[in-house]
C-alpha cells in the first residue's frame, strides 16, 4: 500500500509509519479517533488527515491538533466473495466487451470507500445479470483511459482489437468507453473498420457504476442486446434515450453527439433519426437506412492509418488574421472550421484561408449549428470562401469531419481525391437529404 | 397501559431527531427548500441497482431492496426542482448556511465540531433518493460535556450530522413507489443521543428538550413532518430496534412503552417455545402444502374472492406452535400480526390467516378440522395460510417460516415503523453499518473559520433563557412563551411586535399559537398560510380594518388558498357601521317587549343575538358599545 498524502500531513503520517487504509488511533485535542486512513485527493490541503470512523463517516482532522498517531492495524484487502463463474450457453452469440476505460469499468469497495476497476466479466455480470441472458459475454481489458486522454493514434488499437474479435467469431462487439469523446472514437471505428459482419457498439455511463442509480445497467444491457441481436453492421453508440430508465437509442456513430454535460440522455442523433430504440422487449427499428449484417461471414479489415495533426477551429466574432496561420505553423496538416450559420467565417480571414489552401493544407468547412447543412453559395462571404478553396462538408458534424480528415490524410489522399472523399458519404456521415423529423423537439413543459 | 418496571427490564433508549432547516436553498443545489401541494409537472421512471456480491456480507437492508427489482417514479417541478434532484447533474458545493446552523446547534450542545466535514454517500435503495444514496456528513461528535439534563438523569449526545432530506413518498405501488422531488435535498440535522434513556417518559422529555434547543436557533422549519424522531429501543435479553418516523412528541413515550412490552412478550413466547422443546431447527424443513382444492368449496368470501382471481391457497405447517400465534404482543397486535408483516413485506401479499384465528373469516370449524387433517397436524400445532399467486405465496411463507424460527431465539433486530396508536410494524431488516463511501462530487469543508465566526457573533440563547426573556420583556405567561418556542414562532412574534404598533404582545402571541393550534385541531392545514399573510392579517387588525373575531376565518381561508390577499378578505369580512346599526335596530325591535320589561338586564340576551349575526365581522367591543347606547336610548325613552 502507498501513502497518498503530501506535504506536512505526509511527514506526520510517514513518521508514524502509516499507509493508506491502515487502521489508526489519532489523539487530537481532547479526543481520540480510531479509523481507517483514507487517501486524500491532491487538490485538498496538506493540513488534514482523513479517517473513516467505525460509524462509516469520514472526518478530516487538523494536523495542528494531533499529538500522536499510532498504527493499530495494516490495510487488509476487502473481504469480497468472488462472483460465480458463468458458463457459456449454447445458442447465444459471443459478445466480447472491449474495455477502454471510463466509469463503466469501476466498482466501489464500501468498507474502504475506494473505487477500483472491475477486472472480470463476472463482476460486470454480477451487477448486470441480464447480459448473461443475451450473450456469452467475455471481457477484454484493452486500456484504462479517461476518454479525454485518448489520442487519435489509440483509435487504431481499438479498431484492430475489434477486428480481431470479429475475425475470431464474435457476433457483435461492445466497446466500453468514457463518454466525453465517445463520438470521436465511434466515428474513427466507422471509417477504419471495413467489412463489418455485425455491430460495433460503443457504450458508457453518465452516472458511474458504483452508484445505485447508475445508467450503466440499462446502457450495457441495451448495448449487449444490440451487439447480439442488432441487424446494423456499423459502428453505433447505445446510450439512454430519456431521463427515465426506459429505453436506449441506437445512434449511428458518425451521427452522434454528446449534447449535455451530465444527463443520462446526453447523446443525440444529429441530422438523422436514430437507427433504433432498445427497450426490455427488444430492438425497434426507427430508421432502416443502415448497413445490414452480411449473409456470409466476412473478414474485417482495420485500416488504421491516421494523420492526427488535424485542428478543429471555431469561427467566432473575435477570430482575427493570424490564428489559422499559427495553427499551421505549429504543425497541423489539415484544418476543420466549425463556421457560423451556413458555415461562414469573417470576411477578414478569407484571404488567409486562401493562402493556407494554396500551401497544400486542406480546409474543411462545417457548421457550429450542428443541425442542418453547410451552404456557401447563399451569401457573398460563402462564395468568397469557395473561391479561396475550402471544402464544404455538407451536414457532416465538425467532430466527425475532423476524424474523417485525419483518416483521409492518413491514407495519403490529396487534391481532388481528398475533396471527393470529404464531400461524399463514406459511412453515412453525410446525407443528401435531411428528414424533417431529424430535429429533436425541446422544451416540453414550462420553465 | 400499565407501566412495566423499566429499570428492572434494562430498558435502553436512544433518540435520533431529524429536523429540517429553514435555509434559503437546498443542501446541494439552489432550489427552494420547501414542500409543495400541487401536482408535479413531470414524472420520471427509474430503477436502482446494487451489486449482489458487494452486499453479500455487507448490507442486508440494501440487499433486501435490490432483490425486489422495483420501479420508482419521481415527480419533478419545472420551476422549483432541477437536474440535481433528478440525479442528472452533480451536486453543487455543500450549502454553507446549513452547515453554519448545524455548527451552531453543535456548539450550543458543547459537541466537538470536526475540523473538516466530509460528505458521504449512504446507500439507501428504497427509492427515497434518486441517486440510491443519501448524502450525509458528520459535523460534530459528543464529548464529556455534551449532555442534556432530564429529571431522570443526563443523556449524552453522540453525533450531529447534516443530511439531505429524502424524496416525499406519494404512494407505494405493486411495482415500486412514487415520490415527489420537492422535499429531496432540504437540509436536515440528524442529532443522535447515546442509549442513555431508561424510561418512556424520559424519552419524551429528552426529545422535547432537544427539539426546543433546535428551535431556539430560530433557523429551523416548522410544520408537520419538519421534525421527526427515530427511536432505538431495547431491553435486556431483547434486541435493538430502530423505530422510524415518530412525528408527534406525545407518541414517543407510548411507542417506547409498547416496544418494551412487545419485547417482553416475544421473550415469553421464546420461553414457551423452549419449554415445548422447539428450536430454530424445528422449522428448518417446515412443509408447505397447496390446499387450494380442499378450500375450493369454501363459503368464505375472502377465500372465494381470492380463488376467483386465480390465487392459490398455501399452508405452512408450524408444529408445536398451537396457541402461540394468537398471543398478544402489543395491545391489539398478536404474534400472528408480526408474521403477517413479514409475509406482506417479503411476499407482497395482502396478509395471512393463521390457525389461532380460525374458525373465522367465514372459514368453518369443519374446514379447520379438515385443514388440520390434511396437514397431519393436531391442535397443539399451528399453521399459516396465504392466499396469493404461487410465487408470492411461497416467498411470503418462507419469510413467515424464518420469522418463526427466529422466535425460538428471541427478538430479531429490525427497522420498524411507528403506527398512529404507538404500536410498531416491521419495515425491513436493520441495515449494516458499512454502506457508506465518500461523495467525491462534493469537496470537504474546513470548519475552523465558520466556528470562529459563530463564536465571535455569539451563540443563540438556550431555551430557558429565551423563555425568561419573553416573560420579562413582553409580559407573556411562561405557557405562552413555551408555546411560541414549541411552535417555532419566536422570531415571527418579535418581528410583529416590533414592527406593528398597537397590538398587545399577549394577543399577538396567542394568535400565533392558540388560534393556529385551535384551527389545526379542526383539521385546517395552518402551515400553508404564508408568514407574510399572517403578518398582514395582524396589521389589518392593528389598523382597525379587521375585527379580531374575524382572524380565525381569515386564517381558515388563507390555509385553503394561500394566494389570497388578507386585505381583500378583510374587506369582505368586515361589516360597515350602517349595516351594524341596522342589525342592532332590528334586534331591538324584535326584543322590544323584553327590553321594556326588564330594561338593561336584557343586555346579555340581545348581545348574544346580535353577535350570532355579526360574529367574526365586527369587534365585540364595538357591538357592545353600540348596543348598550341603543338600549339605553330605548329604556331612557320609555321613562
Amino acid at each position: 500500500m502507498s501513502l497518498s498524502y503530501s506535504g506536512r500531513a505526509r511527514e506526520l503520517l510517514e513518521s508514524a509509519g502509516a499507509k493508506d487504509y491502515d487502521l489508526l488511533r489519532v489523539s487530537a485535542g481532547n479526543r481520540i479517533y480510531e479509523g481507517i486512513l483514507m487517501p486524500r485527493p491532491e487538490i485538498l490541503d496538506d493540513l488534514h488527515i482523513v479517517l473513516k470512523l467505525s460509524n462509516g463517516y469520514n472526518v478530516g482532522i487538523d494536523i495542528e491538533k494531533i499529538s500522536s498517531v499510532e498504527v493499530l492495524g495494516r490495510a487488509r484487502p476487502p473481504e469480497r466473495p468472488s462472483p460465480p463463474r458463468v458458463p457459456p450457453r449454447e445458442g447465444l452469440p459471443s459478445v466480447p466487451i472491449v474495455v477502454t476505460g471510463g466509469t463503466i469499468a469501476s466498482r466501489v469497495d464500501y468498507s474502504t470507500g475506494a473505487v477500483k476497476p472491475t477486472e472480470t466479466p463476472e463482476e460486470l455480470i454480477d451487477l448486470i445479470p441480464e447480459i448473461a441472458e443475451l450473450a456469452n459475454v467475455s471481457y477484454v481489458p484493452l486500456m484504462a483511459k479517461l476518454s479525454e486522454d485518448i489520442r487519435p493514434e489509440e483509435w487504431g488499437r481499438i479498431a484492430k482489437r475489434v477486428a480481431e474479435e470479429f475475425n475470431s467469431g464474435a457476433g457483435g462487439v461492445v466497446v466500453a468507453h468514457g463518454t466525453d469523446t465517445m463520438h470521436y472514437t465511434a466515428s474513427a471505428l466507422a471509417f477504419m473498420l471495413e467489412g463489418l459482419p455485425g455491430p460495433v457498439v460503443l457504450v458508457g455511463s453518465q452516472r458511474s457504476i458504483d452508484r445505485p442509480s447508475t445508467d450503466a445497467v440499462l446502457n450495457v444491457t441495451a448495448a449487449v442486446r444490440v451487439a447480439a441481436e442488432g441487424q446494423m453492421a456499423e459502428s453505433v453508440i447505445v446510450m439512454h434515450g430519456s431521463t427515465s430508465d426506459d429505453f436506449a437509442w441506437v445512434i449511428r456513430g458518425v451521427r452522434a453527439r454528446k449534447m449535455h454535460t451530465s444527463r443520462r440522455d446526453a447523446f443525440m442523433s444529429v441530422n438523422e433519426v436514430p437507427l433504433a430504440r432498445v427497450t426490455e422487449k427488444g430492438i425497434e427499428i426507427l430508421n432502416p437506412r443502415f448497413r445490414r449484417r452480411p449473409s456470409e461471414p466476412t473478414e474485417v479489415v482495420a485500416r488504421v492509418e491516421i494523420e492526427p495533426r488535424v485542428a478543429l477551429v471555431h469561427a467566432w466574432p473575435g477570430i482575427e488574421r493570424g490564428l489559422l496561420e499559427a495553427v499551421v505553423s505549429s504543425g497541423y496538416r489539415g484544418i476543420v472550421i466549425a463556421g457560423t450559420g451556413l458555415g461562414h467565417v469573417p470576411n477578414r480571414i478569407v484571404d488567409e484561408i486562401g493562402a493556407i489552401v494554396e500551401s497544400g493544407i486542406p480546409v474543411v468547412v462545417t457548421s457550429q449549428c450542428l443541425f442542418g447543412r453547410v451552404d456557401l453559395k447563399v451569401y457573398a462571404t460563402g462564395r468568397r470562401m469557395l473561391q479561396a478553396g475550402v471544402i464544404p462538408a455538407a451536414d457532416t458534424l465538425p467532430e466527425v469531419a475532423t476524424v474523417k480528415l485525419m483518416v483521409a490524410l492518413g491514407r495519403g489522399l490529396e487534391g481532388e481525391e481528398l475533396r471527393r472523399f470529404m464531400t461524399t458519404s463514406q459511412v453515412g456521415e453525410l446525407t443528401e437529404t435531411i428528414s424533417p423529423s431529424a430535429y429533436p423537439p425541446c422544451f416540453s413543459g414550462g420553465a | 397501559m400499565v407501566d412495566l418496571d423499566y429499570r428492572e427490564l434494562g430498558l435502553k433508549v436512544g433518540i435520533e431527531i431529524h429536523q429540517r432547516l429553514a435555509t434559503r436553498e437546498k443542501l446541494f443545489c439552489h432550489c427552494p427548500p420547501f414542500m409543495r401541494h400541487d401536482e408535479p409537472h413531470l414524472w420520471v421512471r427509474r430503477r436502482l441497482r446494487v451489486s449482489y456480491s458487494e452486499l453479500g456480507s455487507i448490507d442486508p437492508a440494501a440487499r433486501f431492496e435490490t432483490l425486489r427489482a422495483r420501479v420508482f417514479e419521481y415527480g419533478a417541478y419545472s420551476d422549483s426542482t432541477c437536474e440535481v434532484e433528478l440525479d442528472e447533474a452533480p451536486p453543487l458545493p455543500l450549502n454553507l448556511e446549513a452547515l453554519e446552523v448545524s455548527i451552531e446547534v453543535a456548539l450550543m450542545l458543547n459537541m466537538d465540531v470536526v475540523d473538516e466535514v466530509h460528505v458521504m454517500r449512504k446507500i439507501v435503495v428504497d427509492g427515497s433518493n434518486t441517486t440510491g444514496f443519501q448524502r450525509t456528513a458528520l459535523v460534530a461528535l459528543g464529548g464529556e460535556s455534551s449532555v442534556i439534563e432530564t429529571s431522570e438523569g443526563e443523556v449524552r449526545l453522540s453525533t450531529l450530522c447534516l443530511e439531505e432530506e429524502s424524496a416525499y413518498i406519494v404512494e407505494t405501488t405493486p411495482q415500486g413507489a412514487r415520490y415527489r422531488l420537492d422535499r429531496l435535498g432540504i437540509p436536515l440535522i440528524e442529532l443522535a443521543t447515546e442509549a442513555d434513556i431508561r424510561s418512556p417518559d424520559q424519552a419524551r422529555e429528552a426529545a422535547l428538550k432537544l427539539g426546543r434547543i433546535l428551535r431556539a436557533t430560530g433557523r429551523v422549519q416548522r410544520g408537520i413532518g419538519s421534525i421527526r424522531q427515530d427511536l432505538n429501543v431495547s431491553i435486556e435479553g431483547g434486541a435493538r430496534q430502530e423505530i422510524k418516523g415518530v412525528q408527534e412528541l406525545d407518541l414517543i413515550s407510548e411507542v417506547v412503552r409498547r416496544e418494551a412490552l412487545r419485547q417482553v412478550n416475544l421473550l415469553r413466547i421464546r420461553d414457551e417455545m423452549r419449554s415445548r422443546g422447539l428450536s430454530p431447527s424445528s422449522f428448518e424443513s417446515a412443509e408447505t402444502l397447496d390446499v387450494t382444492e380442499l378450500m375450493s368449496e369454501s363459503k368464505s368470501k375472502l377465500v372465494r374472492r381470492a380463488l376467483s382471481r386465480g390465487s392459490r391457497v398455501l399452508l405452512l405447517k408450524l408444529p408445536g406452535m398451537g396457541g402461540l400465534l394468537g398471543r398478544e404482543v402489543q395491545p391489539n397486535r398478536r404474534f400472528g400480526t408480526e408474521l403477517s408483516d413479514y409475509a406482506k413485506v417479503f411476499g407482497g401479499v395482502a396478509g395471512i390467516l393463521h390457525s389461532d384465528e380460525l374458525p373465522g373469516y367465514g372459514i368453518t370449524e369443519q374446514e379447520l378440522s379438515s385443514l388440520y387433517g390434511e396437514a397431519g397436524l393436531d391442535r397443539s400445532d399451528a399453521f399459516v395460510l396465504v392466499l396469493a399467486s404461487g410465487d408470492k405465496a411461497k416467498l411470503a411463507l418462507d419469510a413467515v417460516r424464518r420469522r418463526v424460527a427466529q422466535a425460538a431465539l428471541g427478538v430479531p433486530e429490525e427497522t420498524r415503523k411507528a403506527l398512529p396508536d404507538g404500536n410498531t410494524a416491521f419495515m425491513r431488516p436493520l441495515p449494516g453499518s458499512a454502506r457508506m463511501y465518500p461523495e467525491t462530487d462534493v469537496l470537504p469543508v474546513v470548519t475552523g473559520p465558520l466556528v470562529r465566526e459563530i463564536l465571535a457573533r455569539g451563540l443563540p440563547e438556550m431555551p430557558d433563557r429565551v423563555i425568561s426573556r419573553l416573560v420579562t420583556q413582553y409580559g407573556l405567561t411562561e405557557d405562552l412563551a413555551n408555546m411560541l418556542l414549541d411552535d417555532g414562532r419566536i422570531a415571527q412574534f418579535e418581528r410583529i411586535v416590533s414592527e406593528i404598533s398597537g397590538l398587545p404582545s399577549r394577543f399577538v402571541a396567542s394568535t400565533l399559537t392558540s388560534t393556529l393550534r385551535g384551527l389545526a385541531g379542526e383539521g385546517v392545514d395552518v402551515h400553508r398560510i404564508p408568514d407574510s399573510a399572517l403578518e398582514t392579517t395582524l396589521r389589518l387588525v392593528a389598523e382597525g380594518r379587521l375585527a379580531k373575531e374575524a382572524i380565525p376565518e381569515v386564517f381558515r381561508r388563507l390555509a385553503e388558498n394561500p394566494e389570497l390577499d388578507p386585505s381583500d378578505l378583510a374587506a369582505s369580512l368586515t361589516m360597515s357601521e350602517e349595516e351594524l346599526d341596522q342589525i342592532i335596530r332590528r334586534v331591538l325591535e324584535e326584543e322590544r317587549e323584553v327590553v321594556q320589561r326588564v330594561g338593561m338586564r336584557a343586555f346579555g340576551r340581545l348581545m348574544g343575538k346580535v353577535m350570532s349575526v355579526v360574529r367574526g365581522r365586527v369587534d365585540g367591543a364595538v357591538v357592545s358599545r353600540k348596543l348598550r347606547a341603543a338600549m339605553e336610548e330605548m329604556v331612557g325613552g320609555q321613562k
